[in-house]
């Protein structure tokens, strides 16, 4: 039985993305453009502030329902990656801003007067070692100049607000390496080309990301968020949330390659029987079900966990991993029952196939996330 | 200014629909349900109205299982303000819907009903009219709109109901063979739409947030002493025939041929 759990808002989200069908989503990829429409539907329906507290306009919704909008939107054959940054870099406002930051900037956030996509903390030089990360911003009077070099920012040119990741306290002068990393709401409209350049960096899929170069970029002190000093652990907060997030938007892949696959192995015939009727193409479509299924319950824990406001780095983790390599198994036994029409645009196969791919390497490589559970859930020593 | 608006629970549209064996009705479990499309412009409608004449509410009624209160829901979080369902778990005829909503809308007193023109499961098209004879009250059916639905008007989410100044009376342009032809009729009236009269929005995550707070009065048959026992009696269902393979002509002349003598469609 398919997931039915949150019936309404997936009802809501699905009729919301007929209006957005496959050629709408095939001519963004020939054009390389950004689903501009879409996302303002979305943000006009109030989707993208689901998780904002009612208080300051949003639904005050958790994390799970954040996760069926962005599940429903990949299942219907769209692409979340266009804004869902703006549902988990929320996070690091709500929970870490202050009273007078949550005030001046969610309502905005929440109406769709102003986006948050974006988000900067990977350095070219650093990868995930982020500890080591370059970028400084060091305190002048009311304002911080900020020096440094990010990379894979996505969506800064459809975006307002951009949340940075600097060295306030230089490394040789902090006593953990965790310690004197700061967090900074950049406004990005009054930042382009006076000290902030973005250069876009084309890639596999249509998801728009950037290298980005800061010249004493000047950010007002009011923009810290939280203490000086303690931005790597709000960081850490906020990576929970995304994991399941991207977890959920898996399985709406996942869902999407068996849907597409069973329906031509069921119509296409060949030899006079539908080619669904052979075991080797029907075995691994119901293989890929299996998988998406059994990493959903994962991804459930990890919701459960998170919105109960208990301890989830573990359930999150494990939740993206098994999320992202079933809905990838399962882009790639759709492309093989689908033989040549796999690669035509048309089928839109080829393209979430490229999509789907994203997840294991982005937001957090499958590597990784073995390493965090050799070394923090199974307490193996550090490899690294 | 009071809106009724109807809105039935139907079988959707893109679930596959099986016969049950003994042929009394369609196998009802595994089919997904919804809203009446039809109701739904019925309420787009209602609410565009309401929000160009405020103060002004809208209700919406559906008669069936309790489940039903799930499309009253959807019609809530489109913007409705309150829902009234009268619960009743049998078949009910559209003779009995219109004895009940005579009911409801003596007890509401609305100044305008709008009801799909008819439910896409039956397609009985009578409820509307009969509800319109019973109460005593004028009509006016399938009511479309001049303009196209990519029109600016529409775009813009005008209403395609014109609402005279004084509030007495409403226009309705309704689709008839050639063109369309223009109705005024007075308040209060049942006006059933059409198609082509807007394009129903979608829900807001904020109201469907809202909506779970909104009331839903529950009625009955008997509370409205009203008999629903059926006057039409579903003799059989069929499903339509299966399509059977074309066949293959060598040439023109065989085509008319067989269009001709066979198909007798020339």
């Amino acid at each position: 039985m398919r997931d039915a759990s949150y019936q309404e808002i997936r009802d809501s989200v699905r009729a919301l993305c007929t209006g957005f069908d496959s050629s709408y989503w095939q001519r963004l990829d020939r054009e390389s453009a950004y689903p501009e429409e879409f996302v303002r539907a979305l943000t006009e329906g109030g989707w993208l502030a689901a998780l904002i507290p009612q208080e300051y306009g949003g639904a005050g919704l958790g994390l799970a329902e954040a996760s069926v909008v962005l599940e429903e939107i990949n299942r219907c054959g769209g692409n979340s990656g266009a804004c869902h940054g703006q549902m988990y870099n929320m996070g690091t406002l709500l929970r870490h801003g202050s009273e007078a930051q949550k005030r001046r900037y969610l309502p905005k956030v929440a109406s769709g007067e102003l986006r948050l996509q974006s988000m900067a903390v990977t350095e070219p030089t650093t990868g995930t070692n982020t500890t080591k990360l370059k970028t400084t911003a060091v305190r002048k009077g009311d304002r911080y100049l900020v020096n440094g070099q990010k990379v894979w920012v996505s969506r800064l040119q459809h975006t307002d607000l951009m949340i940075l990741l600097a060295r306030t306290t230089p490394l040789a002068e902090v006593k953990r390496k965790s310690e004197g990393l700061s967090i900074f709401l950049v406004d990005v409209r009054g930042a382009l080309n006076r000290g902030l350049t973005a250069r876009p960096i084309r890639n596999m899929v249509n998801h728009e990301t950037n290298e980005v170069f800061f010249e004493d970029l000047e950010v007002p002190a009011a923009n810290l968020i939280g203490e000086e000093g303690k931005g790597f652990k709000y960081i850490l907060d906020g990576l929970n949330a995304e994991r399941t997030l991207i977890a959920a938007e898996c399985i709406g892949d996942g869902y999407w390659f068996v849907d597409k696959a069973t329906r031509y192995a069921r119509d296409r015939v060949v030899f006079d029987r539908p080619i669904g009727q052979n075991q080797g193409v029907q075995f691994p479509i119901a293989e890929s079900y299996v998988e998406v299924e059994a990493a959903n319950l994962m991804r459930w824990k990890a919701c459960r966990l998170f919105d109960a406001h208990e301890p989830c780095g573990e359930e999150a983790n494990m939740a993206k991993y098994l999320a992202a390599k079933a809905s990838w198994e399962a882009a790639n036994v759709c492309l093989q029952t689908h033989g040549g029409f796999g690669f035509a645009a048309e089928f839109d196969v080829e393209r979430k196939f490229r999509e789907t791919r994203l997840y294991q390497v982005a937001p957090i490589s499958t590597n990784l996330i073995l390493s965090y559970v050799a070394e923090h859930v199974l307490g193996l020593p550090r490899s690294f | 200014m009071k809106i009724l608006t109807t809105v039935k629970r139907v079988e959707d549209y893109e679930s596959k629909i099986k016969v049950r064996p003994d042929q009394t009705w369609i196998v009802t479990e595994g089919v997904n349900y919804r809203a009446n499309p039809f109701d739904e412009i019925a309420v787009e409608e209602a609410l565009r109205l309401r929000d160009a004449n405020m103060p002004s509410e809208v209700v919406v009624v559906s008669v069936g299982p309790a489940a039903a209160a799930t499309e009253i829901r959807s019609g809530l979080a489109m913007g409705a303000d309150r829902g009234i369902l009268v619960k009743h778990d049998a078949f009910v005829d559209s003779d009995g819907v219109a004895r009940l909503l005579q009911k409801v809308i003596e007890q509401e007193k609305p100044d305008l009903v709008l009801m799909g023109k008819q439910a896409v499961d039956v397609d009985d098209n009578v409820a509307g009219q009969l509800v319109a004879e019973y109460l005593g009250w004028g009509q006016a059916t399938f009511a479309s709109k001049k303009e196209s639905l990519e029109s600016p008007e529409e775009k813009a989410k005008k209403p395609g109901l014109k609402l005279s100044a004084d509030k007495k009376s409403v226009q309705a342009a309704r689709e008839v063979d050639g063109g369309l032809e223009v109705l005024e009729v007075q308040l209060p009236a049942i006006v059933t739409v059409d198609l082509r009269l807007n394009v129903p929005r979608y829900a807001s995550l904020p109201n469907i947030m809202k909506a779970k707070k909104k009331p839903i009065q529950e009625l009955t048959p008997q509370g409205l002493s009203v008999d629903v026992t059926p006057k039409v009696k579903v003799l059989k269902v069929e499903p339509p025939p299966a399509r059977t393979a074309g066949i293959k002509v060598p040439d023109v002349a065989t085509l008319v041929q067989k269009l001709h003598a066979e198909a007798k469609v020339i």
